[in-house]
């Protein structure tokens, strides 16, 4: 917390249409150095359209951004010499081979031999890849292609990464490696901006986190912060007779009981100030209680409170 | 590190990319050098005899050969231009393009790095179709020099149709569209003086013929290998050549530097 909280990535009012169709309609980003950020939203978002701006890829119809506060239209190439790009379709050559992959990369940027063969080599193995190292990229596994995608990412030691959608189609342990190998990145110092569908991809990895839907940001903040903006949270007493569960029930009235379990759910914000008060009030009427749940919501419930019509038009009716 | 010696380095390395492409791939040339020798040997042997009378009194399926060769050659070019236009159109479909245009490195050298190849490449099918033209009768009366100027005026129409290829590579929306839109230059050599004289052909026909391009690099190369008048030619030639090069040149710049959607 007490860290210097530079900014590595800023963007404000960033737009972007294609046609008639607005795809980014005012993007505010701040993301400080050595964290990740992870940005939130179903596919058609926009999540692909910021990455690709923020890289330099495709220019913004409005607004502007820096990284490592270098104009991103007027001093593109320096941008460039920072940041790296995984995309979301893997960006490697597939007739070449894995290594042929790799000094293809040191040689673009301009390391000399000696270490572009080190820094090859160190990442044949950091990324779990020496084995196939001489085997042409169009035999590889998802999980290998895609590890080699990050690899060749990392050969210029980019101090701004993007990651666009890391592990969509991977097997959860490939998922799980994946998400070491960012832990272990951010821990060096680098900073992250990733988009995924997966709001547990979020929660696990990301220091904050933003809500992207139909262009617009519509949340952000930590996950922590964000479970707190959805209602609905809730603490779930369990109580070992059906004595106790009545002294409970008349003395919290606003909660709901299920005689068949002998639980009581009451509704909280999970928050230790009110489970304490919650504690003390059950004291006060010397109720014991057999075992306690606290059920905080998941991104799931923010993001389908955030963006779910449903949810939202349910919510409306009631 | 300087502009010049960063676009040297990168296009280098990425000329390694592309080699290295064509080592492992040697299909695509081998079919490239193919359609040349295929049409080499149909000219000679099969119309070869009827064509050769056609030359002059005297002609036969021996001069013929060597009336053929040079438009053999411009077909080589434009049959390479053809994989070319392919290969730059596969390429663009990959992502590593994607990763390439977020690096710092010298912008074209994914493009200089494609027509260097190409160039290569081609300059080696013309060397094997030139050897089986010598095999089947072909016998050029130049010395040394007037070859080397040979050289110089194939690896100038070279340039040009790679770029042009390049070019049509990078309009192209699919694999499919770059292979079929080079089709029409295959066409150009017979509709100029590369299979029979153009004062044998109608009158609209000839006019197009006398005043597209190949006709006068392929007059300069004959004028070159038999000694026969060149005049004019060889001007027009370089002329085409050049215009074709530039043009071509910020055709394919502008679409690569165009932003994708």
């Amino acid at each position: 917390m007490a860290r210097p909280l530079r900014p590595a990535i800023t963007a404000s009012g960033l737009r972007k249409s294609y046609g008639d169709k607005v795809v980014l309609d005012g993007i505010d980003l701040e993301i400080a150095e050595g964290t990740i950020f992870a940005l939130l939203g179903p596919n058609g978002a926009g999540k692909t359209t910021i990455v690709r701006i923020l890289s330099t890829l495709i220019n913004a119809d409005g607004g502007e951004a820096r990284i490592a506060a270098h104009d991103l239209s007027r001093e593109a190439d320096a941008v460039r010499a920072l940041i790296g790009v995984t995309g979301q379709f893997s960006a490697v050559d597939n007739l070449l081979t894995g290594r042929e992959n790799l000094r293809l990369m040191a040689d673009l940027c301009h390391l000399d031999r000696a270490a572009g063969r080190r820094r090859t080599d160190d990442l044949l193995t950091q990324f779990d890849l020496v084995e196939v190292a001489g085997k042409p990229v169009s035999t590889y596994s998802g999980g290998m292609r895609r590890r080699l995608d990050l690899a060749m990412t990392l050969v210029g030691e980019p101090r701004v990464i993007f990651l666009d959608e890391p592990t969509t189609g991977l097997d959860p342990r490939s998922r799980r490696a994946m998400w070491q190998i960012i832990r272990d990145l951010v821990a060096g110092g680098v900073t992250i901006l990733l988009t995924t569908q997966y709001l547990e991809e979020a929660d696990q990895l990301a220091d904050r986190v933003a809500f992207l839907d139909h262009g617009r940001l519509i949340a952000e903040g930590t996950p922590r912060e964000l479970k707190r903006l959805i209602p609905g949270g809730h603490v779930v007493l369990q109580f070992a007779d059906q004595a106790g569960l009545d002294a409970a029930a008349r003395a919290l009235t606003a909660s709901t009981r299920d005689d068949a379990a002998l639980t009581l759910q009451v509704p909280s914000d999970g928050g230790v100030g009110s489970l304490r008060s919650l504690l003390d009030q059950l004291d006060r009427a010397s109720i014991s209680v057999a075992g306690l749940a606290v059920h905080t919501p998941d991104l799931d419930d923010v993001f389908l409170t955030l963006t779910g019509q449903p949810d939202h038009e349910r919510a409306m009716a009631r | 590190m300087s502009t010049l010696t960063l676009a040297v380095r990168d296009s280098s390395t990425m000329l390694r990319r592309n080699l290295l492409h064509m080592r492992r791939y040697p299909s695509l040339t081998l079919m490239l050098v193919g359609l040349p020798v295929i049409l080499l040997l149909l000219f000679v042997y099969v119309f070869g005899g009827t064509l050769g009378a056609g030359l002059g009194p005297t002609g036969d399926r021996a001069d013929y050969a060597n009336y053929v060769t040079p438009g053999i050659l411009l077909i080589t070019v434009v049959s390479a231009a053809q994989g070319t236009a392919i290969s730059v159109a596969m390429d663009m479909t990959e992502g590593i393009i994607a990763r390439f245009r977020t690096m710092a490195i010298f912008r074209p050298s994914v493009l200089t790095a494609h027509v260097l190849g190409s160039v290569i490449q081609t300059v080696l099918s013309l060397a094997a179709v030139t050897g089986v033209a010598l095999l089947v009768g072909f016998r050029p009366t130049a010395n040394p020099v007037e070859w080397l100027a040979v050289f110089g005026v194939l690896a100038m129409i070279t340039l040009a149709v790679t770029w042009l290829a390049v070019a049509l590579g990078l309009v192209s929306d699919s694999v499919e569209t770059a292979s079929n839109l080079p089709m029409p230059l295959v066409l150009l050599p017979f509709l100029g003086s590369g299979f029979v004289p153009t004062d044998s052909m109608p009158t609209p026909v000839r006019w197009f013929a006398d005043y597209q391009p190949f006709t006068p690099v392929m007059e300069t190369l004959r004028g070159l290998l038999f000694g026969t008048g060149i005049g004019s030619n060889a001007i027009l030639a370089v002329a085409w050549c050049a215009v074709i090069t530039v043009a071509c040149f910020l055709w394919a710049k502008a679409q690569y530097n165009r932003s994708r959607a």
